[in-house]
């Protein structure tokens, strides 16, 4: 039985690169780029669309069998700047979680702070205690892996 | 007996829908603090960091105890672990991501950068205006794979 919830979050990260942020900023603009360090490293079906309106996607098969499906819309794009997308992710046909993603780029010196920020809300997983110990832990550790 | 807390996780996720009270938890992860400890690094008024506090022992994630002139806050672990689970997570996800980002520029990083890093001109900065997708064409002056040896380690 799936017990209906949501729970909503926020976290942000800081990171500080030694590039400048119009490299930063490529690393996510350039599809081979950000195929580099973001989303699965396997051969899997994916896109990135990187303007407005455009799509991001990608299928991982998980434990057990599920696929887990990653599909953004990027809303807001300035480059070198910030980027803001929306993004679901699906196991088989069920929602997981929607979010909003902020990327944004400040020169600090010859390099760049990154601040990521991250406002979701996580369907039905609340109160599938089991379902979380047992399906999502392993389901992150796998994407993580990947991710 | 441990207790076990039923604290609503939608009063846990409001709690910490807030920077400044996510500020306050992530300093109360390293131990137990004075208010005025917790306001210190904080742009606000005491005022406003007292009434975050209530918000989060209202969620059951801090309680407070006063004693003398001083209160004290701690975390409640039982109750952060609910939540904690789903952000420690995705965290977790994003912070493996911007790690192999790091690794990528690194790799990437073009001579220039590396011999004047005062500078701010990169041999890649796409022109603004130009969409990055396009701009970034131009963008790999060290190639794909080539080139990264002492890049690297001169990063590093």
């Amino acid at each position: 039985m799936t017990q209906r919830s949501t729970e909503h979050a926020t976290f942000t990260i800081e990171r500080d690169y030694d590039a400048a942020p119009a490299r930063v900023f490529a690393a996510f603009a350039d599809p081979a780029a950000k195929a580099r360090w973001f989303g699965p490293s396997a051969e899997v079906e994916r896109a990135l669309d990187f303007a407005v309106g455009g799509r991001e996607y990608f299928s991982v098969g998980g434990p057990g069998g599920a696929t887990y499906t990653y599909d953004a819309r990027y809303e807001e794009i300035v480059p070198d700047t910030r980027i803001v997308y929306a993004y679901t992710l699906d196991r088989d046909d069920t929602r997981m979680s929607v979010s909003v993603a902020t990327v944004e780029l400040e020169p600090v010196g010859a390099g760049t702070r990154l601040t990521l920020t991250e406002q979701g809300v996580f369907l039905d997983g609340a109160d599938t205690p089991a379902e979380r110990e047992h399906g999502t832990r392993e389901m992150i550790e796998k994407l993580a892996a990947v991710l | 007996m441990l207790k076990q807390l039923s604290v609503p996780p939608e009063r846990v996720f409001h709690a910490l829908g807030d920077p400044t009270r996510v500020a306050m938890v992530e300093r109360l992860s390293r131990g137990p603090a004075s208010v005025s400890e917790l306001a210190q690094p904080l742009p606000m008024s005491l005022s406003a960091v007292v009434q975050h506090l209530a918000v989060l022992e209202g969620s059951g994630l801090v309680s407070s105890l006063k004693v003398g002139r001083v209160r004290t806050c701690r975390i409640e672990p039982a109750a952060l672990r609910g939540a904690e689970d789903w952000v420690a997570q995705r965290r977790a996800l994003w912070e493996a991501s911007l790690d192999r980002l790091g690794d990528y520029l690194a790799e990437t990083a073009p001579a220039s950068e590396l011999q004047s890093a005062g500078e701010s001109q990169s041999a890649c900065e796409p022109r603004s205006g130009e969409r990055g997708g396009r701009a970034s064409q131009t963008c790999n002056p060290a190639g794909e794979a080539g080139n990264q040896n002492s890049t690297k380690e001169s990063l590093e």
